[in-house]
């Protein structure tokens, strides 16, 4: 299946072992990198050393060093980390929904959880004329979880218990339905069509440590599970009778793997907004850098999302000053020619 | 384990395939095909359906008109004040609904035959993400030469001509030595990306009584439609549809994979790159005539394959459910509802809960 493996020489498992590892390593050093520059470019050109100092200053009576400190610690310092949160979950979620419905164009809304997140974003801001980004944060958490639990117990239904294809399309039917009432409510009111907007664009900033944290909590749960079920993903891609016969349980490890991508893009999605490209994309080149075994697949996944989603944040600081462009945006334009180059060269295999 | 086996594990496929097994074959000459009872009935099932709801979106509206005069009229017949409002005034309306369904769910049927895969539809080929992207701007973007092109052409004519360009790009860029349908889709999405990211930045930017209009663009409606931009969809359409109904019969035999196809006979990558052409300018007639009407493409073949028991996307039922769902969501949201809503809203709707209430009844059973 894997290309990557054919071309080897043939004692080859400690080598493909190695270049596994060399490549982990290659990534993560690639995102402190970027986390470092992350910190250092800005809106306000600051040294590395203020950066420096700036992060570790206790509140004082120097002007200068006070606002270099709240610039490092209330702006740059939040949006780095969250779109390393964000980015892992969301490469993470990519790769698991791939595995688990088996269909190499399934990204994280899929489920509905971006959907249902524009849905619970646009009717709090009509219902409850929230109009601070950060109210409904947690009701687009909510809507994601919502959407997601739907959709699964309407493909669970039945004989259809873990069926990908039933999945599949009860997300698409889900996903068709709320979508429409988001339009609805958002033709019929101004006010959440304004926020439904800029939501809806995707962006790593402006949100405090206050939504961070417990985002991260969400994320580091639905991690935990995303990686007991790598083992059982590898084996559900053998076809669902030859897993049942290695002694898989196939419906307990999709709904386990389904629970984990609720989690993980559900509270990116809340946490940013809809960046669901981001998963599909950097899926498809983790799979072309370590081959289909899942367990190399989804940790390669999660930290090429992590690095995507940063280094996008980084240019929109750069591109359009003294604006921002948008890190969900720039993601695609960015990703996407890059992405559809490499499906030209044919690097790709199915899922 | 790829995208193959996706369309083709389905229950519904071993009912298929059971009964495929007794079906017997018919030979006419040099047409043959096999006779499928069930496929014919559902078929023309949708098709009175189809022709029922039309007629009832013609009779209802202010000034009412019994359905049998609605059919005596539009067979020729009819006093002359019922001619008149019929013809000249709900007609357009009711036929561009009939024209974009049809366009729509063929279109679908046949990218999701290529793709192999129940989640393709035209909208991940570019032709709608193009569409939106051109009308977002044409709608946001004042003054300078997109408000003067936006004046002289119009805002649908400019989105079709984005929407078909787009769409040709996607397929040009995914043609090395022939059209895959992983490579399409693939392809496809990541173009959508870009441009679904370049009309939300738009969108951004703009100012908010300008994105009302965009978006409700961007949903789809058949208001206000004239004689005029209809007759060229009519045209258009049943020109591509020609071509569609030609070449289907060489189309069958790709979904037993392309070296079975050749062995049969069939040129499967001519027919291939000829199908996928036709139904990306299906879809663009149909952005023409209605803006980008989302979901119609993707829901209608899945319902129509669930429909008449057929293993893949049957392609004249696929069209006449797209027609039943969009002239029927019309009629929706102009009688039922208290507001009024575009029609895009309505067939979502209807189509997302139907698709999932089909699937939930083929697991129950």
């Amino acid at each position: 299946m894997s290309t990557v493996m054919e071309k080897r020489p043939a004692s080859g498992v400690a080598a493909v072992r190695r270049r596994r590892v060399t490549g982990v390593g290659l990534l993560v050093t690639v995102l402190v990198v970027a986390g470092a520059a992350s910190l250092a470019v800005g809106a306000r050109a600051l040294t590395p050393g203020e950066v420096w100092r700036g992060l570790f200053a206790e509140p004082g009576s120097d002007q200068r060093l006070t606002e270099i400190r709240l610039i490092v610690q209330t702006v740059r310092v939040p949006r780095t980390v969250l779109a390393i949160v964000a980015g892992v979950a969301l490469g993470i979620g990519g790769a698991l929904i791939q595995g688990c419905t088996r269909n190499p164009i399934a990204d994280t809304g899929l489920l509905g959880v971006n959907s249902g997140a524009s849905v619970a974003v646009v009717s709090a801001t009509s219902l409850f004329g929230l109009s601070n980004p950060f109210q409904y944060v947690w009701f687009a958490f909510l809507g994601a979880a919502v959407a997601g639990v739907v959709v699964f117990g309407l493909a669970s239904i039945g004989r259809g218990a873990g069926n990908p294809l039933t999945l599949a399309l009860a997300g698409q039917g889900v996903t068709v339905f709320l979508a429409s009432m988001t339009t609805a409510i958002a033709l019929s009111d101004k006010e959440s069509l304004n926020a439904w907007r800029f939501w809806n664009a995707g962006s790593v900033a402006g949100v405090g440590f206050d939504v961070i944290w417990p985002v991260t909590a969400f994320i580091a749960a639905g991690l935990v599970l995303a990686l007991t079920t790598l083992p059982a993903i590898n084996l559900l891609n053998l076809g669902d009778d030859v897993a049942r016969g290695l002694g898989v349980n196939v419906a307990l490890s999709r709904t386990v793997g389904i629970l984990a991508i609720t989690l993980l893009a559900g509270a990116a999605t809340a946490a940013c907004g809809p960046i669901a490209f981001l998963g599909l994309m950097v899926a498809h080149v983790a799979r072309y850098l370590t081959g289909p075994d899942y367990r190399w697949l989804v940790p390669y996944a999660g930290l090429l999302g992590a690095v995507v989603l940063l280094v996008c944040d980084i240019v929109g600081r750069v591109v359009v000053r003294p604006g921002e462009l948008d890190a969900g945006v720039l993601v695609a334009i960015l990703g996407a020619p890059f992405f559809a180059a490499l499906v030209w060269r044919g690097k790709f295999k199915n899922a | 384990m790829n995208a193959t086996n996706t369309t083709d594990t389905t229950d519904v496929a071993d009912v298929a395939d059971v009964k495929r097994s007794v079906a017997p074959g018919v030979r006419l000459g040099h047409v043959s095909f096999v006779w499928r009872p069930w496929l014919v009935f559902v078929t023309l099932l949708l098709a009175s359906a189809t022709f029922l709801v039309f007629c009832l979106s013609i009779s209802v509206g202010d000034f009412p008109i019994e359905l049998p005069r609605v059919i005596a009229t539009i067979l020729g017949q009819g006093e002359r004040v019922d001619k008149f409002v019929i013809m000249d005034l709900r007609m357009p309306r009711a036929l561009a609904g009939l024209i974009v369904g049809i366009a729509l769910g063929v279109s679908g049927a046949i990218t999701q035959s290529i793709a192999r895969n129940p989640l393709a539809s035209p909208d991940i080929l570019g032709i709608t993400g193009g569409a939106s992207t051109v009308a977002v701007f044409m709608v946001t973007v004042s003054g300078g030469a997109a408000a003067a092109v936006a004046d002289s052409v119009g805002v649908s004519a400019a989105a079709l001509a984005g929407g078909l360009g787009t769409g040709l790009l996607v397929y040009f860029l995914a043609w090395r030595r022939g059209i895959d349908g992983f490579r399409l889709i693939l392809i496809g999405i990541s173009v959508s990306a870009v441009m679904e990211a370049i009309t939300s930045w738009l969108l951004v930017t703009a100012d908010i009584r300008d994105v009302a209009r965009a978006q409700a663009w961007l949903v789809g409606s058949l208001d206000g439609r004239s004689w005029d931009e209809v007759r060229v969809a009519l045209w258009c359409s049943l020109a591509l549809l020609a071509v569609v109904a030609v070449v289907a019969f060489q189309f069958r035999p790709l979904h037993f994979g392309d070296e079975v196809a050749a062995g049969l006979g069939v040129r499967y990558s001519m027919v291939r790159a000829v199908m996928l052409l036709c139904a990306v300018l299906l879809a663009g007639v149909a952005v023409s005539a209605a803006g980008p009407v989302p979901f119609v493409a993707l829901v209608a073949p899945q319902v129509a394959m669930r429909l008449a028991r057929f293993p893949t996307p049957p392609l004249v039922a696929s069209g006449l459910v797209g027609a039943l769902l969009l002239i029927g969501a019309d009629l929706v949201a102009r009688t039922a509802l208290p507001v009024t809503l575009p029609v895009g809203v309505v067939t979502a709707a209807i189509g997302g809960p139907f698709l999932v209430y089909l699937l939930v009844r083929a697991n129950l059973r």
